[in-house]
């Protein structure tokens, strides 16, 4: 098995008043893999991510994190870009928040925003891209401090079928350059497929592991992947642990 | 077409009110210290300009020196209540009670402390302390306003708690702090009238005071003309800060 850059052991996650959001839950995230987590609305997916990147503590149970700042990065279901900042600005702020002169820092989001098919858009402010191209920069800002592990929490989810496809299909093959461990949330099946080695699935609210789903297959995609039969056994699997999943009983 | 008529309704109504107030004081021939007709106001207020404008001048100045006070002095203690949970607590009720107690009920106490050597100090103290309170919760609003997941992203990438203010929550909050502003002026020219009031003869001579002035001597067109010019200031600052609202947001959602 490879090192694990992330890691959850027996971890368990209790809000006050709602009770048990989360597990027991334990998972790796091996160097450079890339893994889904996919479950119903409320099992605690997001929580599992927001524990790995350390924005949440574990009730019980031990999280081991990549150390240092910037080792890992978030995107979020909304671009969410400062809309008073330019985008280039956006994108070099993790830079600049962590002690990186600003030319050095502005000079590194222009290459990021280049590298996600954003060359020329640094000075537009987030209002004047579109939905594609604020998530391609939030993408930008999560990959400027080359991370060891990129962390996205239903990225896609806010576009349209066609903008999402392509974007998957850019995530991957900048993946395929810089080769960091990511771990991401969705509820699409498909996508989940598409894009992952290793799918994790989650059962009902408080998630806990329904199963685990692997696509043995190259990385970037090949055209026409989703016509593949590993891809649509892949998601028959996924789709039936999900249906598992969902009868557990807390 | 429909725009002319937009724009010309008010007009036509000023007219006409102004028409029937100026009929019905002729037919009925009340007598001028009680209702002066519009056109005896006109003349007072175009014979009076001279004084009008100077007083004009004084209110106004009083009423954007406190705004500017009042602005300076809320966004500080936001910042700092921003700062620090344990003192947001500790000002909180103490800030409803100055809120909600009438300046006209404080003004006398101000007047004693600041005014019997420099009542146009407590003319501005008392103004600001009109302002203070709708900027000073807007700021407060405004800096908890930033976008939870860029607050998250702060955390992951380890920003300080100064960075957090600067770089996050000032900028996010500038939406709350024009509206805030907006509607501190038009109280800081309430509270800059109400202070003038309660100084009497002795205080600044602004419109207020003016306006006292006049009501003394029984020269019920001055009391108008005045109470018009006040009017018309409070529009324009008004119209003002909406402009000056109006392009801050623009430059702040970028576009």
């Amino acid at each position: 098995m490879t090192p694990a850059t992330v890691a959850l052991e027996e971890v368990e996650v209790d809000y006050r008043g709602r009770g048990r959001a989360l597990g027991p839950l334990s998972l790796r995230i091996g160097d450079g893999e890339i893994v889904a987590l996919v479950g119903p609305s409320g099992c605690g997916k997001s929580t599992a991510l927001r524990l790995l990147a350390g924005l949440e503590p574990a009730t019980r149970g031990v999280v081991q994190r990549a150390p240092g700042r910037g080792e890992t990065s978030v995107v979020f279901q909304a671009p969410t870009l400062a809309p008073w900042m330019s985008a280039a600005a956006n994108v070099a702020l993790p830079l600049e928040l962590s002690g990186t002169p600003k030319p050095e820092a502005r000079a590194r989001a222009l290459e990021a925003l280049e590298r996600v098919g954003l060359a020329g858009a640094g000075a537009s402010r987030p209002a004047q891209l579109s939905g594609g191209m604020a998530m391609r920069a939030s993408l930008a800002r999560a990959l400027v401090t080359q991370p060891r592990l990129l962390m996205l929490d239903e990225p896609f989810a806010a576009l349209d079928e066609i903008t999402r496809r392509t974007l998957a299909d850019d995530v991957l093959a900048l993946w395929s350059q810089t080769r960091q461990a990511i771990v991401f949330v969705t509820h699409n099946v498909e996508e989940a497929a598409y894009m992952a080695e290793r799918i994790v699935v989650l059962t009902r609210g408080p998630g806990r592991i329904a199963g685990e789903v692997r696509v043995e297959a190259p990385l970037p995609r090949p055209a026409g992947f989703r016509t593949w039969p590993v891809f649509t056994e892949a998601a028959e699997a996924i789709s039936a642990l999900l249906a598992k999943g969902a009868e557990a009983a807390p | 077409m429909n725009r002319l008529a937009d724009a010309l309704a008010p007009l036509g109504l000023m007219l006409l009110l102004l028409g029937a107030w100026e009929a019905a004081c002729r037919l009925t021939g009340v007598p001028a210290y009680f209702l002066p007709p519009p056109s005896q106001v006109a003349v007072a207020a175009a014979t009076g300009l001279p004084v009008l404008v100077p007083a004009a001048w004084n209110t106004l100045s009083v009423a954007l020196v406190a705004l500017v006070l009042a602005a300076a002095g809320a966004l500080l203690l936001a910042i700092l209540v921003g700062l620090s949970p344990l003192l947001e607590r500790a000002v909180r009720p103490l800030a409803s009670a100055l809120q909600v107690t009438p300046v006209v009920a404080v003004a006398p106490l101000i007047l004693i402390w600041a005014g019997i050597d420099h009542p146009e100090r407590a003319v501005i103290a008392l103004a600001v302390l009109v302002a203070f309170f709708p900027i000073f919760s807007g700021a407060v609003t405004g800096l908890r306003s930033a976008d939870p997941d860029l607050e998250r992203l702060f955390d992951l990438y380890g920003a300080g708690r100064l960075q957090r203010v600067l770089r996050l929550r000032l900028p996010a909050a500038l939406p709350f702090l024009m509206e805030g502003l907006k509607v501190g002026a038009g109280l800081a020219i309430i509270g800059a009238v109400v202070a003038e009031f309660a100084a009497g003869s002795g205080g600044v001579r602004g419109l207020a005071w003016q306006i006292l002035d006049a009501g003394n001597k029984l020269q019920t067109d001055r009391m108008i003309a005045a109470l018009v010019v006040l009017a018309v200031m409070g529009v324009a600052v008004h119209a003002a800060l909406e402009r000056l609202e109006r392009a801050g947001l623009r430059w702040w959602r970028g576009r």
